[in-house]
């Protein structure tokens, strides 16, 4: 049986109750449908019609007539096989270094607790508190000449990689998920003879397959969403991002191209919603009431 | 079971996690087990040190240095007065301030009545939470470029459903009146998603009993909310507020993509937006730095005081 919630059963059971609530919910329902997926709609009918049915006004609702063309000349012209593969390097790679990264961090400051550990910790929830965006600057300093290495990271990978892996929240939630893996079963595998790297390797990471879920679908859309840091590092066209690809070459390609070009850009993350919806949703509450 | 004496095993080292065992010779192994154990850590600190720390470090010193023909001298204040005496500076602040409130009216309340009303749904929740998360999955350009052609004054899909209950045409991103707005009206269908699932899991938290304690008590549906749901919430709710106040104070993406940053007349520049001038249009980084400098102590005051108000009420 549901919780009870701010409207009382004996109310709903009435029959002015469920008039009420099947009238307000079908309202909703429809509403709903309009605001979020109507958008989405729009999006994915744009890209099949012509450019002057387009910019028709009133806008006709369904094409009258259907040119699925639109969306091989937009993958075409802005060569969007390019960006797209960019971004899935990307995206995958920095998912990859805060994998092994972040996943190690968090274990050796829930598990192995070092000395320390609770100062290093602390200095990284502090990164949580300062706004994000007055580092770029520094930040964009830093990536050009990067101090002792003396590289310049512009327009190569590792300006999206290593960055990625300062993730404090990602480190926050992958550490209170270790601290609840009792220490038992660690202790049982050290007595085993098994290494850190074993025990983490062979205890903790199968048990923690529900938060490493949610850890990489927030890293990989992470990526797919930043917009402000790939556009400064990656000014190279050849090199950048769907987003600032897009961006950049929005002015000059036809509206009912760059609307399937969109359409395009987007399903990646919208098929990974679907496919990941319960892990997203319960990743997102865990984080959020940390209180 | 005999306890290893290693002081990393037993409930007993969680409570002194660093407190050296007795035993001999043990301190070769403690300094080994911190060994591996910092092993663990320092991919993750070199690149906080790197990309996050050293900038923090950096953006201070920034702040009071100048930079000219690749030579860095120190500034002083001069920097500081610089951004206090540009006029875009006021602009800027009065803009944010603007979008800060604005959002707070529609991305704070929004996302609370949405959840409220979601949760007293015996159906199709999962759809609905659904739909409203979506937005959040796009790409910002594809949502941004969306409200873009929905605002067009021309052909825009907007002004055709104003026309429906006989608004005249609105000139939305093109009017200095009504360009901040629409950006918070875009803004906010693309990010209330997280803001609501958090609220939905925060309501589906309250005990039941509370309003059945409420409705003998006489309370109608107002009243509930305002005694019941109202303060059982209030630490999420809090919280979220603080997040959403930090987080709006640094807009950038949907400003500079909807209205190219500025907009008509400087309408919608808005503080960050002010720093990326300063650095990459103009090259000026301790211009921007001082600028940084000045929205970090800001909201680090703010947090501060916010915190401090908000924490004897829990009692």
């Amino acid at each position: 049986m549901r919780p009870r919630t701010l409207i009382s059963p004996a109310q709903l059971g009435r029959r002015r109750g469920k008039v009420v609530y099947w009238v307000v919910f079908a309202l909703v329902m429809v509403l709903f449908t309009l605001v979020f997926l109507g958008p989405m709609y729009w999006m994915v009918s744009g890209g099949l019609k012509t450019t002057q049915e387009f910019v028709k006004s009133p806008p006709t609702l369904v094409p009258t007539s259907v040119h699925p063309g639109n969306y091989r000349d937009a993958w075409r012209v802005m060569d969007l096989a390019k960006l797209l593969g960019n971004t899935l390097y990307y995206a995958f790679g920095a998912l990859a270094f805060q994998l092994v990264l972040d996943v190690a961090a968090a274990y050796s400051l829930s598990k192995l607790r070092p000395l320390f550990g609770n100062v290093i910790l602390g200095m990284m929830l502090a990164t949580l508190m300062i706004p994000a965006t007055v580092l770029v600057v520094p930040q964009y300093l830093t990536v050009l000449d990067v101090p002792i290495f003396e590289r310049n990271l512009l327009n190569s990978p590792w300006v999206i990689w290593l960055p990625s892996v300062t993730n404090a929240f990602n480190i926050f939630l992958l550490k209170r998920f270790f601290d609840s893996i009792p220490q038992e079963l660690l202790d049982a595998a050290s007595i085993d003879g098994a290494s850190a790297l074993r025990t983490l390797r062979s205890v903790v990471l199968p048990i923690s397959r529900p938060i490493l879920g949610v850890v990489s679908i927030f890293a990989v859309v992470g990526v797919w969403k930043d917009f402000l840091w790939p556009m400064l590092t990656l000014p190279d066209p050849g090199k950048q991002t769907l987003n600032v690809g897009i961006y950049s070459l929005a002015s000059g390609v036809p509206e009912n191209w760059l609307i399937a070009a969109l359409t395009i850009a987007s399903l990646p993350t919208l098929i990974l919603f679907l496919l990941f919806q319960r892990n997203i949703m319960s990743g997102l509450t865990a984080g959020g009431l940390k209180g | 079971m005999s306890a290893p004496t290693l002081s990393k095993s037993s409930p007993a080292s969680a409570r002194a996690p660093h407190h050296l065992p007795e035993r001999r010779g043990s301190l070769a192994r403690a300094v080994k087990r911190n060994l591996s154990a910092h092993g663990f850590l320092i991919g993750a600190v070199l690149c906080f040190s790197f990309f996050s720390w050293y900038p923090m470090v950096r953006e201070f010193f920034l702040a009071f240095q100048k930079n000219k023909d690749g030579r860095t001298t120190w500034a002083g204040w001069s920097n500081l007065s610089y951004v206090f005496n540009d006029p875009a500076f006021w602009q800027a602040w009065r803009n944010t301030l603007l979008f800060t409130g604005l959002a707070l009216v529609l991305g704070f309340a929004v996302p609370f009545l949405v959840a409220v009303l979601l949760n007293e749904f015996r159906h199709g929740q999962g759809y609905l939470r659904m739909l409203v998360y979506l937005p959040v999955m796009l790409p910002p350009v594809a949502s941004v470029l969306l409200f873009k052609y929905f605002y067009d004054p021309g052909y825009g899909l907007f002004n055709r459903i104003l026309g429906i209950f006989g608004i005249p045409d609105q000139q939305w991103l093109q009017s200095t009146s009504t360009a901040m707005i629409s950006v918070v009206i875009a803004a906010t269908w693309m990010n209330m998603g997280g803001a609501t699932l958090i609220y939905l899991a925060a309501l589906q938290g309250i005990p039941g009993e509370l309003y059945e304690a409420a409705e003998l008590d006489g309370a109608g549906l107002w009243r509930k909310i305002w005694h019941v749901t109202i303060p059982q919430t209030r630490l999420i709710l809090s919280l979220m507020f603080l997040m959403q106040i930090i987080a709006t104070m640094q807009v950038f993406t949907e400003p500079f993509l909807l209205t190219n940053g500025a907009g008509p007349e400087g309408s919608t520049m808005t503080v960050v937006y002010l720093i990326y001038q300063y650095a990459f249009n103009f090259n000026n980084y301790g211009g921007a730095a001082a600028l940084g400098l000045v929205l970090l102590v800001l909201l680090a005051g703010f947090s501060a005081v916010y915190v401090r108000l908000s924490r004897p009420q829990e009692d």
